[in-house]
């Protein structure tokens, strides 16, 4: 699904089923915060970020509205929860992996707004209001994406775990009009490490779609 | 990583307000520099006061000044065709720093701040006098492989820092003459860029001469007839994501076959961006050939030294003037 599609009658989805501290605290917490969704205008999810209020929560838990492959969250977290943790260690979405924690590996790789990031170095609260794309969001195994194929076809991946990145990565190299040779693809896929060393077969993948002409 | 306060001011002066009544306070932009320094505990800011929701985010052009806004992503100011058409020097040098997701992510503002990259600086099981003030400089005497060879002053350990300053957008605005623009508690003031980061003198855990809560808002680079000639260097242990060993921003206006002016930078030498002025004044007048570049690179290396590990750029760095210069000039 595209970043754009979100469905606009979309339930709200709250992540207290996925809190594993469900202390009493925490609970009037949520249950305040889920009291107060009602008035929440749709407008904050998809963008109105003007209409913000300049401080809200405390140390330990503040507001967060995102929208996760085409899901609205809402969700109450500790504001030092980076996107990553958020996705994985909240949302259960483990296919955006964890490397080095520490924007040097890529692994992390996600859209925001249709741009790629690296979700270990943004903490989730700042990205309240934006859209994001997760490598779950962008295929199913009944229909996966392009560029998934062709990882598939070229061995674009030994042990697997850089590959999610290296995908999302690609599919924003592509989009970006930086996936016209060879030369450029190395140049700018050089943010996705790859321990395995697949790098000339992910490029392949990578040219094979691009030549393609099909939509990413 | 210690907890914080997090806030999201919509109005500069609401946030300037945040951070310049309190030291523990920090602007966070893109986060790519800080949320790495703050899970390392190296910073711990108890308020994090994030600014990209105010109206920083602009690129115009307006009667031959380039405005960027602090908020102007790395990759949007690279891709900009304004940009490209007037100050490629600054595209090219966007373009080789980090990768295509940091780019995305890292600001304008956030970009000139961010720290240097001397490991010792992010192990806190050693001495550092920029991380601790007067516990010593680890580096000069360790691994000094990517240290300054500008500016430094090493007579006293407890003062000395021989860090680098990492940016390479900001030696291209260096050689652009780039006016940086600043709004703080005591109202707004515009400092060049030449003057916006320090020297370690007396002082190495300051990196630049900003007051506490002192917010960039924009960058401002004028015309010039620099367009046509000019060239960014890197020169780096692998061919691309990696920071600069040392880069050359070389610019030159050449009029017949002969040099009007030119502006040179460099990055990975300083604890600042490098401006070589007197190889800038040395070029004016000589004619478009390697021995003027070559002379210009004698200029340039006076009063550099290394430290051991890092003598290899008092080779490197002129070569690399001298080249950036030849393909600045279409020579090369
Ligand atoms: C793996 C990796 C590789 C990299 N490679 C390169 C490279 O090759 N070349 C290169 O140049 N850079 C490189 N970088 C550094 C990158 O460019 C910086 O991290 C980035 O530019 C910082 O911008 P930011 O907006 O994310 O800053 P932040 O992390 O948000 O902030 C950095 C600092 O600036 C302050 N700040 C931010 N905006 C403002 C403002 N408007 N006014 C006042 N204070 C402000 C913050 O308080 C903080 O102290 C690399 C980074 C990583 C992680
Ligand atoms: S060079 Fe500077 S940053 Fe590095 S250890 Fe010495 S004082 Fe610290
Ligand atoms: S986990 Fe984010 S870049 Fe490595
Ligand atoms: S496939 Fe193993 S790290 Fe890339």
């Amino acid at each position: 699904m595209k970043d754009e599609e979100i469905p606009a009658g979309e339930e709200l989805v709250c992540g207290v089923e996925n809190r594993f501290d469900e202390d009493r605290r925490y609970f009037l917490k949520q249950s305040v915060a889920i009291a107060g969704l009602a008035f929440v205008p749709g407008s904050l999810v998809a963008g109105g970020e003007n209409a913000l209020p300049e401080s809200f929560g405390d140390t330990e838990n503040v507001k967060l509205s995102i929208a996760i492959n085409g899901k609205k969250h809402q969700l109450n977290i500790d504001p030092r929860t980076t996107l990553l943790d958020l996705l994985r260690e909240r949302l259960a979405l483990t296919g955006t992996k964890k490397g080095c924690d520490l924007g040097h590996c890529g692994a992390c790789t996600v859209h925001i707004n249709g741009q790629r990031t690296l979700s270990c170095l943004t903490f989730a609260v700042m990205q309240n209001g934006t859209k994001v794309t997760t490598i779950e969001g962008i295929g199913t195994p009944e229909k996966l994406h392009p560029l998934q194929t062709a990882f598939i076809r070229h061995d674009g991946f030994q042990c697997g775990y850089c590959t999610p990145g290296q995908i999302m990565s690609g599919v924003s190299c592509i989009r970006e009009g930086n996936a016209g040779s060879e030369a450029e693809v190395r140049e700018y896929m050089s943010g996705n490490l790859c321990r395995c060393g697949a790098y000339p077969n992910i490029v392949n993948a990578i040219l094979e779609v691009k030549n393609s002409g099909e939509k990413v | 990583m210690k907890p914080f306060q997090y806030l999201r001011p919509s109005k500069l002066k609401a946030a300037i307000e945040m951070v310049s009544g309190d030291p523990q306070a920090r602007y966070i932009a893109g986060g790519t520099n800080l949320i790495d320094l703050m899970k390392r505990g190296i910073v711990a800011p108890e308020k994090l006061v994030d600014i990209n929701h105010l109206p920083l985010k602009k690129i115009e052009y307006k009667t031959g000044v380039l405005r960027i806004g602090a908020l102007a992503l790395n990759s949007e100011v690279a891709a900009h065709e304004t940009v490209l058409q007037k100050h490629p020097l600054l595209a090219q040098a966007l373009d080789s720093g980090a990768s295509g997701q940091l780019r995305n992510m890292a600001t304008v503002g956030g970009n000139i701040l961010q720290k240097t990259r001397c490991t010792y600086f992010y192990d806190t099981a050693l001495p550092c006098n920029k991380r601790e003030p007067e516990s010593g400089c680890s580096a000069l005497e360790g691994i000094n492989r990517l240290h300054a060879i500008f500016g430094t002053e090493t007579e006293n350990p407890a003062k000395t820092c021989i860090a680098v300053h990492p940016s390479d957008m900001c030696v291209a605005l260096a050689a652009l003459d780039a006016d940086v623009l600043l709004s703080g508690p005591g109202g707004e003031r515009r400092i060049k860029i030449a003057d916006l980061h320090r020297l370690p003198g007396a002082n190495p855990e300051l990196d630049t001469n900003l007051e506490r809560g002192e917010l960039i808002t924009a960058v401002e680079i004028r015309d010039n007839a620099f367009a046509r000639n000019s060239h960014y260097l890197k020169v780096r242990d692998r061919a691309s994501y990696a920071f600069a060993i040392v880069s050359v921003a070389a610019a030159l206006d050449i009029d017949n076959g002969q040099i009007r002016s030119a502006r040179l930078a460099m990055g990975g030498v300083a604890h600042k961006p490098w401006r070589l002025i007197a190889a800038e004044k040395s070029l004016e007048g000589q004619p478009v050939t390697e021995s003027s570049f070559r002379k210009a690179a004698e200029v340039a290396m006076v009063g550099a030294r290394g430290f051991g590990q890092n003598d290899f750029k008092l080779k490197l760095a002129p070569n690399a003037i001298v080249q950036a210069l030849l393909t600045a000039a279409g020579i090369e």
